[in-house]
């Protein structure tokens, strides 16, 4: 428990190697609901992929990741039903191009039989009406500029209804003038109370966002804290190397 | 060329006939056989990719005209003589489509392995990510996508099938190489003969391959 908040995301001394390359050595970090934590640091730092630990994109070579209290690390854990609860949101979007955006949007309620075919329909209208997309509702990805694809790529994760949100760098691949919009589309999906972890280089939204930040470098949290501990003031002299090139 | 037309060629659309059936009937357990070991060959599992990377080195390493006797003649031999007891027929049909369906399957399989990894592995990811089970993702996802450039492929791979029937005249089966040669014997038109067979060849690998430009297009919708 944390200021009285469930722990959604509890990751313990998490280790991750590809073959003999360590990139990540020993990451424990736990985050409450309703949290937006931001991961910073420079590239090759490993952020991504501890990002990608917490749905087991990537297979941890050692340590725990324990998500609402379910250990996603145990080979038992049918990763599936975990993984319909947490919402990922990926650099190149990953929009389904065989598919319309409806389509895009309710393959996983009605394939997971999350509910009926209308009820699907209707609450993906109603996400797309959020990030303002309505009507795009019949095109198909290729139609989309990079920010819409983005934010109908965050309204697909939210058709899930999902409990916690992962963003891998979801505006690292846009045009500057198309940032904006899918960060206010963040912005407020922070503001209803999601529980968020977004790895970004926007250090702008990091602050005003982020409840926490961590910096990593090297495969280990160096350092972590609010925003305006870390960014303001840092104590770490890796952190403020990297803070120093960023802002 | 008219004496070969009238006389002879209600035999040779019989002919054409069995080769469209003949080529039909591998293609058909082709695609099955190139699905499987193309699934096998992607599948995260290394028993599998080995098991299909063995069977599609077999089938390119022999050349078919040796598959042919070897399932038409040989396989019968084995068990009714080496391993006795067994009283296996085959018949040329049976044996040619086998034959076919092996040969094409296994460079189906490859169309299939390298469609598949065409596609950008992002999308497996993303649909893995909202909760599908890997074969949901790979049946609505992944593999919509894979036909879509694996469809040139595929249709390159019917015409050479089509054309590889005849190849199976050595055992026998009356597919319209077979028939031709009969025809020339029978008429010592050499060159008219042939210049029929090559040009009914020519007219339905041509409708073939203009109707798979149509499926095509139309596959292309949303790209």
């Amino acid at each position: 428990m944390l200021d009285g908040k469930m722990i959604k995301i509890h990751a313990e001394n998490v280790k991750k190697n590809f073959g003999s390359i360590e990139v990540l050595k020993d990451i424990s970090t736990d985050i409450s609901e309703g949290e937006v934590v931001v991961i910073i640091g420079p590239s090759g730092s490993g952020k991504s992929t501890f990002l990608r630990c917490l749905n087991r994109l990537e297979n941890v070579t050692n340590g725990k990741v324990i998500i609402d209290g379910i250990d996603i690390t145990d080979k038992k854990t049918n990763i599936n039903s975990v993984r319909e609860n947490i919402g990922m949101v990926f650099q190149h979007f990953n929009l389904f191009n065989n598919l319309n955006i409806i389509d895009n949007m309710t393959l996983a309620p009605i394939q997971l039989k999350k509910c009926s075919k209308a009820e699907a329909e209707n609450r993906a209208r109603e996400m797309l009406k959020r990030v303002g997309l309505s009507e795009k509702a019949e095109s198909y990805p290729s139609q989309l500029s990079g920010g819409q694809k983005q934010r109908v790529a965050i309204a697909r994760s939210l058709c899930m209804q999902p409990k916690i949100m992962l963003f891998d760098e979801p505006t690292s691949a846009l045009d500057p003038e198309m940032v904006g919009e899918v960060l206010k589309v963040m912005k407020d999906l922070a503001e209803d109370g999601m529980t968020m972890v977004i790895v970004t280089h926007e250090m702008g939204f990091a602050r005003e966002v982020a409840d926490r930040i961590l910096f990593m470098d090297g495969g280990y949290i160096v350092e972590e804290g609010t925003p305006l501990e870390l960014l303001m003031n840092p104590k770490e002299k890796r952190t403020k190397d990297f803070l120093d090139k960023v802002l | 060329m008219v004496k070969i037309i009238t006389v002879y060629g209600s035999m040779l659309t019989g002919a054409m006939g069995r080769t469209l059936l003949l080529a039909l009937l591998g293609l058909f357990f082709a695609c099955i056989i190139g699905l499987f070991f193309g699934l096998l060959s992607v599948v995260r599992n290394k028993v599998c990719n080995i098991i299909s990377q063995v069977f599609v080195d077999a089938v390119r390493g022999v050349p078919m005209i040796v598959l042919a006797f070897f399932i038409y003649f040989g396989i019968p031999y084995l068990f009714n003589t080496i391993i006795g007891g067994f009283n296996v027929t085959l018949t040329a049909l049976q044996a040619g489509s086998a034959c076919l369906a092996l040969n094409c399957g296994a460079y189906m399989s490859e169309i299939i392995r390298a469609g598949i990894q065409s596609v950008d592995i992002g999308q497996m990811e993303a649909a893995r990510s909202l909760g599908l089970p890997y074969g949901k993702a790979m049946r609505k996802v992944v593999l919509p996508q894979a036909i879509r450039t694996m469809i040139p492929s595929i249709i390159n791979q019917f015409i050479i099938t089509l054309k590889d029937t005849s190849i199976l005249s050595v055992i026998g089966f009356p597919e319209l190489v077979n028939t031709a040669k009969n025809v020339q014997a029978n008429t010592f038109m050499a060159f008219q003969t042939w210049a029929i067979v090559g040009i009914m060849y020519l007219i339905v690998i041509t409708i073939l391959s203009r109707s798979a430009k149509v499926v095509e297009r139309r596959l292309n919708v949303g790209r």
